[in-house]
């Protein structure tokens, strides 16, 4: 049925749809409202059974979440940036244990500077935590990978992390197709743990593990997530017989036919990045895009079969690895290795800065004129004059004191010190 | 008063032997039906008292819930020397996640068995000092806060001694460890305010907190099982010696728990909702040297220019938790027990201790008794 309904709020709905049995989980902007929101079902009984665990950390929320999936508990809980490097060493246990924990992430910046704004340095963060990460490009989108990440994490007793973006999904208000609670049931079987901790037949779960089988285990891990490459299509091939829409998936192309400009991306900023492209095409411009829709497990091949014939590309991720360059784009080289093309990472959207339809204009037209340098690291919107004092700054020589206070005095926005 | 004079069966102690109690009164450890839970083959150093602490912990609480236990165990030597891949020693079902989220971890065990209507399965989280006092303790504090029903157990040894013996929050002044050498001016580690987590716990009312040492297993197993009565969140403070990091002989690691609850070092008691309810008394005072010269980790205060300064600050600690906890036994109390080695006025008679092998059973019975044996 369409509601209109904000996206964290079609979140927590999609979320007790799947009969989650325990919920665990700290506040953090911008994740509040999908967690107050299952809060509320809970407290009224619209969720039940179910115990929503009020912890004191994100840290704790990701443990609690480890004793209860251990236990046998169907189990959720949603976080944001600071929130997520804070639960960073119980994600790996998560993972390394085999918990099919699933967890949103409304991805936000980290500090610092604190920012509370959008972006996915959150999740590339801890993109090797042995998680999958599925990115939601809408509401919808983020209502349905949750019904499917349930199934996905319980099929191959992994964890699973939806990433949408924060504020600009979670606190958007669309019309959103809600299941029905006999679609879902339907969808998503009851929860049959792999391993669970029962007096009637003790296991021993977290044995430590030396170097003669270290590896293995590790190794087993990994193909876990090379068998998630499988079953991620086939779950929203499922997704799309029952529920009559196409969500999820491991790559998505739109235009890519013919293109010989390919723009890439995650997440919500592929839809300006489609308006964009559109009037490209009325142009005549051979463009197209290709959304990554699964980061982790990365999938490889199809990311190379879908770039296979661009002569160029333009990687727009919201976050970097400071000191080296674009990790989608790093990821995006592996996939394309043999090949002609050339790419190009540009670095946008930071802390929550807009990705506007002119920038994007902009930076394709210097791309499509082969103005954008490559083996460079770009930034899209960069205030260069900004950029460029800070660095006068520092060759004087003078203590020039934190850069972002240093930033926002010269823009007037605090007052200039006093001595 | 009256008094009948057995043998012990354990000489040089102060706990009567199995033997010689009914078999009611026996230790779980006595026990054919004991639990095993931490069975042999794990690989503990010898006189490993956290080896005994969790095993006397455990069975009881096994005892105590028909075998129907889940634990959750923090990093640490008792996960280590339990778990070396692929064998376990644990024979109930067991956990083990990170150093600093077994409160945690349990507190979501709990919650699991809750949804699924299975309240007759109880939930222990366990962890040594490091896990509780320092890495764990925020996690801990949020479960007591909360009031998940999780009995959580410390075994303090003191250090980090699965790192190599550094100091820990519940390291106490003046002891060596990798980190606290006895170098510089000020000898070992730091008299600091001290984080008395029992004490702690108790802030925070939950419902039932107590400590304990493994030199008395009964009154530990009374505890657990006190403990087992009780929902919502309880927590025990077993004090386990720790031979390795201790530089103490693998056979005095009874002898040293004993002791630091004989000098007042370590006050041995019970608290329901925030208020104590039962203190074991001190049967036969001790002064602290007799506790710290068995141990490397106090040697540099008895060199050749003795610390005496130190020693008389340890002493007043031991003597402050003496009076905060009331924990002289009066006459009528055993306080004149045959063999009593040190003047109750203050005077403290420094001899070493002797085995002895008398001792009247009913004032130790009613002792015991009122230990863990009050109204229930």
């Amino acid at each position: 049925m369409l509601e209109q309904l904000e996206g964290s709020q079609a979140v927590a709905k999609a979320v007790a749809l799947c009969r989650p049995e325990v919920i665990s989980a700290y506040p953090i902007s911008p994740q509040t409202h999908i967690v107050e929101g299952l809060s509320d079902l809970v407290r009224t009984g619209e969720l039940e059974p179910c115990e929503y665990l009020m912890v004191e950390s994100e840290f704790a929320a990701m443990s609690a979440c480890i004793g209860a999936s251990a236990a046998g508990a169907r189990t959720y809980t949603a976080t944001a940036s600071q929130g997520l490097l804070y639960m960073a060493e119980a994600l790996f246990n998560a993972s390394g244990l085999g918990l099919p924990i699933v967890m949103t992430l409304a991805n936000r910046a980290i500090g610092a500077p604190i920012n509370i704004w959008n972006d996915h340095s959150d999740s590339m963060s801890q993109r090797d935590s042995g998680w999958i990460q599925l990115y939601a490009e809408s509401n919808q989108e983020a209502v349905d990978l949750h019904v499917q990440a349930f199934r996905l994490a319980e099929e191959l007793s992994l964890p699973v992390m939806v990433c949408m973006d924060g504020f600009i999904l979670t606190h958007a208000h669309e019309e959103v197709d809600l299941p029905t609670q006999e679609q879902v049931d339907a969808f998503l079987p009851a929860f049959v743990p792999r391993q669970v901790l029962d007096p009637a037949e003790p296991v021993t779960i977290g044995a430590m593990v030396g170097p003669e089988a270290f590896t293995e285990v590790k190794y087993l891990m990994h193909a876990k997530q090379v068998l998630a490459l499988d079953s991620i299509p086939e779950i929203g091939a499922d997704f799309s017989r029952a529920f009559g829409r196409d969500s999820g998936g491991l790559v998505r192309t739109y235009r890519a036919e013919d293109a010989e400009t390919i723009v890439v991306a995650l997440g919500s900023v592929l839809g300006t990045i489609e308006d964009v492209v559109d009037e490209l095409r009325e142009q005549g411009v051979k463009i197209g895009v290709v959304a990554i829709k699964c980061f982790r497990p990365y999938p490889l091949d199809d990311v190379r079969e879908a770039l296979r014939d661009a002569q160029r590309i333009v990687v727009i991720e919201k976050a970097f690895a400071v000191g080296a360059g674009g990790i989608v784009g790093q990821n995006i080289r592996l996939a394309l290795s043999g090949l002609e093309s050339r790419v190009h990472d540009v670095v946008a959207g930071l802390g929550g800065r807009p990705i506007t339809k002119r920038s994007l204009h902009a930076l394709l037209a210097d791309a499509l004129a082969d103005r954008l340098e490559p083996g460079r690291l770009h930034f899209l919107d960069l205030k260069r004059d900004v950029v460029e004092r800070e660095l006068e700054r520092l060759r004087d020589g003078r203590r020039p004191g934190p850069h972002a206070e240093s930033i926002l005095r010269d823009q007037g926005i605090v007052a200039a010190r006093s001595h | 008063m009256v008094e009948q004079r057995i043998k012990h069966y354990q000489t040089g102690t102060f706990v009567v032997g199995n033997r010689l109690l009914d078999p009611e009164q026996r230790s779980i450890q006595a026990r054919m039906e004991r639990s095993n839970t931490l069975t042999s083959g794990h690989r503990a150093c010898q006189g490993c008292g956290e080896a005994l602490g969790a095993r006397y912990t455990l069975d009881a609480a096994m005892r105590a819930t028909g075998g129907k236990l889940i634990a959750a165990n923090a990093t640490g030597c008792l996960e280590v020397f339990s778990t070396p891949f692929p064998e376990s020693s644990w024979q109930l079902p067991w956990i083990h996640s990170l150093f600093g989220n077994a409160p945690a971890v349990a507190t979501g065990v709990a919650a699991a068995l809750k949804v699924k209507g299975r309240d007759d399965i109880r939930v222990v989280g366990q962890a040594g000092d490091g896990g509780t006092v320092d890495i764990g303790f925020a996690c801990l504090s949020g479960m007591f806060e909360r009031g998940d029903d999780v009995l959580f157990v410390c075994y303090d040894n003191e250090a980090y001694m699965n790192t190599g013996v550094q100091r820990s929050g519940a390291t106490p002044p003046a002891a060596r460890t990798a980190n606290t050498k006895p170098v510089g001016d000020e000898p070992g580690n730091v008299f600091g305010q001290g984080k008395n987590v029992p004490l702690i716990a108790m802030a925070h009312e939950i419902p039932y907190v107590a400590t304990a040492t493994v030199a008395e297993p009964r009154d530990l197993e009374a505890k657990v099982e006190r403990a087992m009565e009780f929902r919502g969140p309880r927590y025990i403070h077993v004090f386990v010696p720790c031979p390795l990091g201790w530089g103490s002989a693998s056979r005095d690691t009874i002898r040293l728990a004993r002791l630091v609850k004989e000098t007042g070092l370590f006050p041995v008691f019970e608290a329901e909702h925030g208020g104590v309810v039962a203190v074991s008394k001190i049967r036969r005072r001790v002064p602290v040297t007799d506790y710290l010269k068995l141990q490397r980790r106090y040697a540099h205060l008895f060199g050749e220019s003795p610390r005496t300064d130190v020693i008389e600050r340890l002493q007043a600690g031991a003597d402050r938790n003496i009076e905060r906890f009331g924990l002289l036994a009066t006459e009528d109390e055993g306080a004149t027990l045959p063999g009593v080695a040190t003047d109750l006025a203050g005077e403290s008679v420094d001899e070493p201790l002797r085995p002895v092998d008398t001792e009247a059973e009913s004032n130790l019975m009613r002792l015991l008794s009122e230990t863990h044996g009050s109204p229930r």
